[in-house]
This record gives structure tokens, sequence and C-alpha cells, in this order.
């Protein structure tokens, strides 16, 4: 049994409360601007989106760029939930995950055997399938949007990006996710091993959908109104950029990414003009100069901490 | 039933015209893929820039259709090789995920650049064509539509023989078969991608004056759906080989035209990305490509 109270989980527990209890304290205060709370929300919803994605593109190996896709059907179905069938905000989020689920499900089986950019461009025309049905929807409001009460706060996102994390980083620990990383290494040599490929990339963009579908949730549940426009592949593009900006395959570095281009973005925010042309330009210098992003597959880890623990404490990554 | 037909007619000349224009731009993907495996995600920004240069030279530079077409297409040509050289030749030798970001990174840049430089302020293009109609048969041709479809026919019948029958053609050929084989045979590569990217920037800007005179309409995004249908054109008829685009962009164009005169303008866009979720399913190398067997 392995003790999972060892040092290193205890100050990675302690880092997480600390940080959660210090932006919630400004909060409660009113010291933080809107602005500020906003932008904090984002980089939740952002995390969760980046980190699925990783799973997806980093650590299986699978180029999916229809992420808005599976985000757009989360949103929308969690928003039928709270704001037309009046259910209750948690039961509407997990609906439009596992809603969201299904859809990478169903897309996932047969597009799957599809390699590299072939793979890209089927998961860019779903995501564009996604939009345009949703667009044709009058009941959720069609190009117009959809308008929901805001009911998400600080508290709710931060432990659903939380969750979120500790699940994926799980699953990229676990068996199931040494397969998935057999997969992206060389598919040839890991099916000659007896790894059922297929069953595991599927998993994988399942559980990417998953989550991407729940952050999709937060969003509509958060922003007041869902667009389809907003759920183009320019937004996939965005979570892709994240995840390579942080490093593809490496979860930390998804999340540094997720953190970095949000705070990019808000910083922007005020020469729109220029957002996404500074942005362009970012990517392709990055991609020149660096591109493995900036973490590359390393993982930031609290290993240096568990030294003295017990032996199980340090899993190696 | 004779207005039935002539319908049938009528909206298969409409496909055919936009068609042309998908098969135009289908043709320089294809290239650009057929030569170093790259979606240059790019390419419809560049027609993008193609429908500017070709306003520029009608409306500022008051030069008719076939000059204006020639200047676009000669401003893209340099576009062409200028994002090739800064952008993605130093990435020749990374991995595909690099090089696909750079070129969504390179197409954002035109895209909010251009807004940046043009403003993003939709402008109407300038009447090129007489608006004269011929009826034959109860059916419309626009004078418009026959000389876009034959500048498509002439254009792509040019690339043909270039690729065919030139010398820089079989460079072209033989880069694409095996780059490495291509440099020790004394050809040199660097400059044959350029080549490729030169003609493929071309043959976008050509589409997209064609495009800005049969919507009347340009913007600086306008190049993102049409590049990405053409890009499923490409698909269509099997990607890295030339006949193939212009089959499927011609395909594609019926559809969605057909799709449009039942009706359901609306879906258009979606029956184009389900065709290409079918055919990546169901024959992935595209309807005149060949099964490549994995080898180990």
């Amino acid at each position: 049994m392995r003790n999972w109270f060892n040092r290193k989980n205890i100050v990675a527990l302690l880092g997480i409360v600390l940080l959660y209890a210090v932006v919630q304290g400004l909060i409660v205060f009113d010291i933080m601007p809107p602005f500020y709370k906003l932008t904090l929300i984002l980089i939740c919803i952002y995390i969760i989106l980046s980190t699925s994605l990783n799973l997806i593109n980093g650590i299986t190996g699978q180029f999916s760029i229809g992420h808005a896709g599976f985000m757009a059907v989360g949103a929308y179905v969690s928003a039928m939930v709270t704001a037309i069938m009046h259910g209750p905000l948690l039961l509407g989020i997990f609906i439009g995950a596992v809603v969201a689920a299904l859809g990478g499900l169903l897309v996932g089986l047969p597009t799957l055997r599809l390699k590299g950019d072939y793979l890209a461009i089927a998961t860019l025309g779903f995501g564009e399938i996604v939009r345009i049905v949703f667009l044709n929807m009058e009941f959720v409001g069609g190009a117009a949007g959809f308008t929901l009460p805001s009911k998400i706060t600080w508290t709710w996102a931060f432990l659903l990006m939380v969750f979120s994390v500790v699940i994926i980083k799980n699953f990229v620990g676990s068996t199931h996710g040494r397969a998935c990383i057999s997969i992206r290494e060389n598919e040839i040599a890991a099916e000659s091993m007896g790894v059922n490929t297929t069953k595991y990339k599927v998993m994988a963009f399942t559980i990417g959908a998953f989550f991407a579908g729940l952050a999709g949730a937060i969003y509509a549940n958060y922003m007041y109104i869902i667009q389809p426009g907003t759920f183009s592949f320019l937004k996939s593009f965005d979570i892709l950029v994240m995840v390579v900006l942080g490093g593809l395959g490496s979860i930390t570095g998804g999340i540094v990414g997720a953190v970095v281009y949000t705070l990019i973005s808000a910083l922007l925010a005020g020469i729109p003009e220029w957002r996404l042309v500074i942005t362009a330009v970012f990517l392709v210098v990055l991609m020149i100069f660096r591109p493995t992003g900036i973490m590359g597959t390393k993982e930031f880890t609290l290993g240096f901490l568990g030294k003295k623990g017990d032996k199980n404490a340090t899993s190696k990554n | 039933m004779d207005s039935i037909s002539t319908q049938i007619f009528q909206q298969i000349i409409n496909g055919l015209s936009l068609g042309s224009i998908y098969a135009l731009i289908a043709l320089g993907y294809t290239m650009v893929y057929g030569i170093i495996k790259l979606i240059n995600f790019a390419h419809g920004d560049v027609m993008m820039v193609g429908a500017y240069s070709g306003w520029f030279a009608v409306t500022v530079l008051h030069l008719p259709f076939l000059p204006a077409l020639l200047f676009s297409m000669i401003s893209c040509a340099l576009l062409g090789v200028l994002i090739e050289r800064i952008a993605y030749k130093p990435l020749r030798n990374a991995s595909r995920i690099a090089a696909l970001i750079t070129a969504i990174g390179v197409s954002l840049f035109l895209e909010y650049g251009g807004m940046i430089v043009v403003t993003a302020q939709v402008r109407t293009y300038p009447p090129v064509f007489p608006d004269t109609r011929y009826i034959l048969g109860g059916v419309y041709f626009k004078y418009g539509d026959i000389v876009m479809l034959l500048t498509a026919v002439v254009l792509m019948a040019l690339l043909h023989f270039t690729v065919q029958y030139t010398k820089v053609g079989k460079a072209m050929r033989a880069v694409s078969y095996d780059k490495d084989a291509a440099l020790l045979m004394g050809i040199n590569t660097n400059n044959i991608i350029s080549f490729t990217f030169a003609i493929g920037s071309a043959l976008a800007a050509a589409a997209g004056v064609l495009m800005g005179v049969y919507f009347n309409t340009i913007d600086p995004l306008m190049g993102i759906i049409p590049g990405l249908k053409a890009f499923v054109a490409a698909v269509l008829g099997g990607i890295g080989i030339i006949p193939g685009p212009m089959v499927g962009g011609l395909m594609l164009g019926l559809v969605e035209s057909v799709v449009s005169g039942l009706g359901a303008s609306t879906w258009r866009d979606a029956v184009a990305f389900l065709i290409l979720i079918l055919v990546l399913i169901i024959k992935p190398s595209g309807l005149f490509g060949k099964n490549v067997r994995e080898k180990v």
C-alpha cells in the first residue's frame, strides 16, 4: 500500500490550498479588480483545456486540433441542463463533460486510424461541424448566442481545475498512461510489444474530450453568454499554442503554457488589433528557435522534497 | 419538369465556377504537400493577399482584368517565396508538428497583420466584367462565370505542362519523390521548393482575384474558410497528385451549390467537412491516391 501522505504530496497540497486561500481572500475582501478575477478563472479553464489536449497531443502523440469542438459540446449541453432545465450546476457540468466524452469516443473510433496530418485535419473538420450544428440550433440561440446566469465562482473553477489536473496526471503515471507514451514514442514497436494501440488512443482521446467538455461547461456557466463563434478552430489553435508553448508531453509545461498565454492575452487586451499579430510572430519565432516549447518533455516536480520520505515517495516520471 | 432541369443546370454552372476557385487553391496545397509534406495553413491567406493586390491593381492602378491578375500572381509568388524562406526553411528538418504550428502562426500573422494594414472593413470589388448574360436553353451564363472557368482551366493546363514537360517540373517531381536522392543527382532542392511555393502562391492569388470577382466583397479573414475547403478538395481528390485537386475542387463546388440550391446554405460548410471526414475514413488516400502500405 502506497503511502499517500508523503512529504511531496503534503507540500503540493499545502501549496494548492495556500494559492486558493490567497485568491479567495482577495476576492472576499473585494481587493481584486473584476478583470483580474476574470483572468484567473480563464486561467483555470485554459489549464484544464491545455492539460487535456496535452494528454492527446503530447502524451499519446495523436495530433488533434478539434478541441474547441468538444469544449463547445460541453458548454452547450451544460447550458441546456442548467439554464433550460434548471438543473443543479454540478450536474450540468458533469453531463456536459460526459456528453463531450461520448462525442470524443464517437469521433475517435473511426478517425484515430488516421495518422499525423490527416488526423489533424479530420479533427479540425469535426470541430467546425460541431460549431455549425450549434449555429443552426434555434433553441440555443443560433448565431446570436445563448445567455445564461453566471454561477461559477473562483472556488468551483479552482476545485475543478485541480481535480482535472490530478486525474490526468495520475492517468499519465498509470499503466494506461505508459501505454499511451509508448504509442507516442513508436506506434509499431508498441503494437508489437502487445499494447492495444487503438484502445489506448481512443481512451486518451475520450478522456481528453471529457475534460475539454468540463472546461467548456465551466466557461458557459461563468461567461453569461456562449456563441458558436467562440468555439471556432481559432480557439483550438489557442489551446494548441498553449500546449506547444509550455512543452508537448509535459503536464506542468502545459500548465505553464496556459498561464503564460492567458496572461499575455490579458496584457495585450488593450491593443486587440495587435494581439494576434504579436502572438503569431511569437509562435513562429518560438518554433524556429525552440520547437520543443518552454519545458520540453520535462516535468516540474517536487521530487527533491521526497528524498527523505519513504521509498515509494519518489515515483519517477 | 423543364424548370427543374434548368435549375439543375444552373446549379451545375454555379458549382463549376465555385469549384474552379477551390481547385486553384487546392492545387497550391497539394503541390506544397507533395514536396515537403506540410499542410500550408497560410495558403488561404495568401489567397486573401492575392485578392487584395488584385483589388489594388484594379482600383488604384486602373489596370484591366488580365494585367491585374498577373500583377496579383507575381506579388503573391514573391510573398510565397518570402514565407518559405523565413518561416518554413529553418524547420526543414524539425518535427512535422513544429512545421504545422509555424504554418498556423504565419496564417494568423497574414490575417491579423492584413487587418492592421487594410483595416477590417469589407471592401467591394469593382466590376471588372461587363454584366452580360448569355441564355442557352433557359440557363444563364454570366460573362464572369465563363472567364473564371476559362482562367482556371488555362492555369491548370499551364501547371500540368510545367510539371510534366519542363526541366523544372521534372526536378519538382524528383524532389517530391525522394528529396535526398534528388539532392545527390545535383538538383538544388531549396530552389525547387521555393519555386513550388511561388507557383502555388501564384495560383492562390489567381483564385483570390476570381473569388473577389465572384463574391464582389473581400475582407482580411476571407481566406480561412475557402482555404480549409480547398484542403478538403485536395484530400478528396488525393493529396500530392496534380489532377486530384482539380477533380476534388470541382466536385466540392458542385456539392456545395446543390446543398445551397436545396435551401440548406447554412449547412454548406458542415457538408464539406463531413465529406472530408468520410473520405478520410473510407479512402484516406483520396479518389485518385494509391494506397501506400506501411513497411516496418
